[in-house]
């Protein structure tokens, strides 16, 4: 059974689970495997021509002194009981979204067709169940899963782009989009891909006939069913099964759902000090906030660690590198590898090797069984030194996973690492050209007779690194770039925070409580202690930046402060900056189209916190209006924090006064997590959730002394016109200053003007231009303990530079020849990372290179009209040559 | 495929980042594809000069590929 595929497909017991497993090792089923199962076999031990498999091999236990723990053990499984309400089990179209992924996945077991598992037809109607083991009393899981309905959204629209003419149909109770740009997702998913969504609870899914019957109620008591091919249980995130297990070996706490227990204020540290989590494990998350938090545990660890910083390493020691003269007659080795029979079984290998043999510059050529094995690179080391080889060319795999492996070998040898060139005749030959030896064969000829052409011309390259300034710049004092500063400083690194306003705190100031009911003043409390006791910390109030040079390593910084009305000026030089501008409060003028006059009768939630925390006279009714502005309105986006704020809120009016009224008008509610539990409390309670669309929108009516609002109840079925005596809005967040530091430091903001990081899942917390970081309201809207998370996140990444003191550079980046240079400018212009400048020397204009910041693109060499630009590893006389040896064919 | 039939000389820049992790990839999944391509890795396709694809067509090639 192939389990990566969900069981949907076979595999062999000796297997890699999937192309991008790390390890990408075989291993052996223990479960299918008959030696193991049934004593007998053992065929594979003879048949492996390495002589890698032993069974003699057992579990052991090892014994490790670590100064920190990392807990990650991820996510569990929703119990088969709770899915077999809806037929899963009894009838194979009934699907988990994990099955369902498998499916619409091109290495899946369908190839990415999607077809039904009774009969393998195409299925014409699909229907995806969400909030199937969340938001569920029924299997104790009273919180929401927070990622089911974007991957339902993702698996609905990849889907219908394998099959348009799908019919796909989303039941949901609320659809909780409140990631960075998800709403835009869900939109195109209405707007281009057609899925419908339809807000009902699903009672039953039943066997009928060929197919399925799908019975739903609607929030108006509707009742209704609908015939479906396949049916997708959106399945939500379980505790991991070993949590029990864990906590008891470790001694940290469990939430009661069994996850990890942490507090809002630390949201990543367990109860048990040295223990930390991340990940799925402290609560329902997906992809970029499981990075994010990844990171953050780094850094946390390494502040834990700061005093054995160090120790353990051991620098290896290569032999002097042997120089290459100018006009050194290249002399080429060339090793054709068989990699057992994966190209050997395809391609003529000694023919391949035979068509070295008088080749220019080639001294030495043979096969080899597998190139990337211990025994042959001790054998390339010896034939180096026997042949005095000083370039060399192995053609067997991809360079992309290889390179580094053969590049050692040669630095191990005594060649500069760059004297090396890879042929790819597996990957791009042997494998993709299965059934044509003969052509394969040729094409494997050609492409080592292109390389041996380029690697007669390749140069040795100096490897370059650049000195890193240790110490950092983190723009914004409020609790993210205080949380920066702090984690920095706890590293060692000197930090210097800049805030605009007279003092440090930021919205942090205006948050009275939690939804958890932890006090904030204490939290800012400590920080801004913490803060002002810290020796490497400075702090600069009331200032702001007036320019930002520089490159990763080394940014130099003015930062303009004003005291009244003495404006002073001073210059910081800095290796790493973190931007943590925040957001503040959204002031919508026009709310769903009516004009919205503040008052004591019309406030935004934050306002009513404010109210609420002071002395809080009794409120009689009180009506909350969610998305307020946001979601299409005035602002674009969901605010992701306001609908947990609006609960929080009503929750505490009805601490105040049990006998308040409180209507909450509501889109989607977006509790998601553990939040959902406080929006069950806030029902429980009494407090009304009446949901609205944007056809039917409610209409507010604000004076300074009275407010209506007259909206449509789904379930009353009719107009309901109230009066209550306060309005609040829950209003969105929006980020401030960021058009102007994204001048000041080329980097790029989305439409809704909120930082655009290098990559949306992977790099969540740095941005396009090296040595930059972002973390807090800046990224985005989020709560307080995501903003901490994140800014933790940033400084774990912001400090690599620091620890590492060097930012080392690949030497296959730009380089400019002076001579040939006439300044025109146009590199500077072109290239994307602003990794080329043009300099004033003497009285000329010349381009120069930032190693530091180039990616090795060769847009400016391809542009360059006098061909002064040229890159290592990849000049023009190498392509030239290998398009010349191209045409030899 | 016929041997009569024409088979033209491709000579294709692939992009180190996308285009020739995507050629590996498509070796890992043992996609086929015809053996008539013949490739240069390249860091990003923005390294092309014209003077590459000209000196390409001068070379024989029946058609230029460029993957990025």
């Amino acid at each position: 059974m192939d389990e990566y595929n969900e069981g949907l497909a076979l595999t062999r017991p000796i297997h890699i689970d999937y192309p991008q497993a790390v390890p990408a090792t075989y291993y052996i089923d223990p479960k299918a495997c008959l030696y193991l199962t049934h004593g007998t076999c053992q065929i594979c031990v003879p048949a492996c021509r390495s002589n890698a498999i032993d069974f003699s091999q057992t579990a052991e236990e090892r014994q490790l002194s670590v100064g920190a723990v990392i807990m990650a053990p991820g996510f569990g499984r929703i119990p088969d009981e709770t899915l077999a309400k809806f037929s899963y089990g009894k009838h194979p179209d009934v699907v988990t979204s994990i099955e369902f992924e498998r499916l619409l996945n091109p290495s899946g077991p369908s190839v990415g067709e999607v077809r039904c598992i009774s009969d393998r037809r195409h299925p014409k109607r699909i229907a995806f169940i969400q909030c199937v083991g969340s938001r569920d009393l029924g299997c104790n899981n009273g919180y929401c899963s927070s990622v089911c309905c974007m991957y339902a959204i993702k698996e609905a629209m990849v889907a219908k782009e394998h099959d348009p003419d799908l019919d796909i149909t989303i039941y949901y109770m609320d659809m909780r989009t409140q990631g960075k740009d998800f709403d835009a997702a869900q939109k195109r998913a209405v707007e281009q891909y057609g899925i419908k969504f339809v807000r009902a609870r699903v009672a039953d899914v039943m066997p009928w006939g060929n197919s399925l019957k799908l019975t739903y109620s609607t929030l108006a008591g509707r009742h209704g069913f609908e015939p479906f091919d396949m049916v997708v249980l959106s399945v939500g995130l379980d505790a991991p099964a070993s949590a029990k297990e864990l906590s008891e070996i470790c001694g940290f706490d469990l939430n009661t759902y069994d996850f990890c227990k942490t507090s809002t204020f630390a949201p990543l540290t367990t109860s048990k000090e040295g223990v930390l989590v991340a990940g799925a494990f402290q609560g329902p998350k997906d992809i970029p906030e499981s990075v994010t938090q990844s990171s953050a545990t780094a850094g946390l660890a390494a502040g834990l660690l700061q005093k054995q910083r160090g120790d353990g390493y051991i620098v290896k020691d290569y032999p002097q590198e042997k120089k290459l003269g100018k006009n050194e007659e290249p002399r080429i080795g060339v090793f054709v590898c068989r990699c057992g029979i994966n190209i050997a079984g395809v391609v003529d290998v000694p023919a391949v090797d035979a068509s070295l043999q008088d080749m220019e510059g080639v001294i030495y050529h043979s096969e080899s069984l597998y190139s990337c094995s211990q025994d042959a690179q001790e054998m390339i080391k010896q034939k180096i030194k026997e042949h005095n080889l000083n370039r060399i060319v192995i053609a067997a795999c991809s360079p992309r996973t290889h390179e580094p492996l053969f590049q050692e070998t040669l630095k191990d040898a005594g060649l500069n690492r760059c004297l090396f060139e890879m042929v790819n005749i597996r990957d791009q030959c042997s494998w993709v050209h299965a059934n044509e030896p003969e052509e394969a064969t040729r094409k494997s000829k050609d492409l080592v007779r292109m390389g041996v052409a380029k690697a007669r011309l390749i140069q040795p390259l100096a490897e370059q690194t650049v000195p890193v300034t240790p110490k950092a710049l983190v723009i914004g004092g409020g609790i993210a770039g205080m949380t920066v500063a702090l984690n920095l400083a706890e590293q060692g690194f000197h930090t210097s925070i800049v805030e605009k306003n007279a003092e440090l705190g930021g919205n942090l100031k205006r948050l009275k409580y939690t939804v958890t009911a932890s006090d904030p003043a204490v939290l800012l409390q400590q920080c801004l202690e913490q803060v002002k006791n810290h020796k490497l910390i400075d702090v600069c109030t009331s200032s702001e930046i007036a320019a930002i040079n520089g490159f990763v390593g080394n940014f130099s910084s003015v930062i303009k402060t004003t005291k009244g009305k003495k404006v002073t000026e001073q210059t910081i030089d800095h290796g790493v900056v973190v931007i943590a501008t925040g957001g503040k409060e959204h002031r919508p003028a026009k709310v769903l189209g009516s004009e919205i006059v503040y008052s004591n009768r019309v406030v935004t939630q934050q306002e009513l916190e404010e109210r609420l925390a002071g002395k809080a006279k009794s409120l009689d009714f009180v009506v909350m209006l969610q998305c307020a502005g946001s979601r299409g309105d005035d602002l674009a986006y969901c605010s992701k924090i306001c609908c947990t704020q609006a609960v929080k809120n009503a929750l505490k009016i009805k601490e105040i006064n049990k006998k308040s009224q409180v209507i909450v008008l509501y889109r989607d509610m977006r509790t998601y997590g553990f939040n959902e539990d406080a929006y069950r409390q806030a029902r429980e309670q009494g407090v009304i959730f009446i949901p609205y669309s944007m056809e039917k929108k409610p209409i507010i009516t604000s004076k300074t002394n009275k407010v209506t609002i007259s909206f449509f109840d789904p379930i009353l079925q009719e107009e309901v016109i109230i009066t209550p005596d306060l309005l609040a809005l829950s209003v969105g967040v929006v980020p401030e200053g960021t058009e102007e530091m994204s001048k000041l430091l080329k980097i790029p903001i989305n439409e809704n003007k909120f930082y655009l990081e290098a990559h949306v899942k992977l790099r969540p917390v740095e941005l396009s231009v090296s040595g930059v970081y972002v973390c807090g309201l800046a990224h985005s809207p989020k709560p307080l303990d995501e903003v901490i998370v994140q800014a933790q996140a940033a400084a774990a990444k912001a400090a690599m530079p620091l620890v590492k003191g060097l930012v080392s550079v690949e030497p296959i980046v730009s380089h400019v020849n002076k001579d040939l240079c006439i300044g025109c400018g146009l590199c500077e212009s072109l290239c994307p990372y602003q990794a080329i400048r043009i300099q004033k020397v003497d009285k000329t204009r010349i381009a120069e290179t930032i190693v530091a910041s180039c990616k090795a693109c060769g847009i400016c060499a391809s542009h360059c009209p006098t061909f002064a630009i040229n890159m290592g590893g990849f000049t023009n006389d190498q392509i030239i040559a290998q398009i010349e040896a191209f045409g030899k064919s | 495929m016929s041997k009569d039939m024409f088979q033209p000389k491709i000579l294709g820049f692939l992009c180190n980042w996308c285009c020739y992790a995507a050629a590996d990839a498509a070796g890992v999944s043992r996609y086929q594809y015809p053996p008539n391509l013949r490739t240069i890795r390249v860091m990003c396709t923005g390294r092309l000069d014209p003077a590459f694809i000209l000196k390409g067509f001068a070379e024989g090639a029946d058609g230029i590929f460029t993957g990025g």
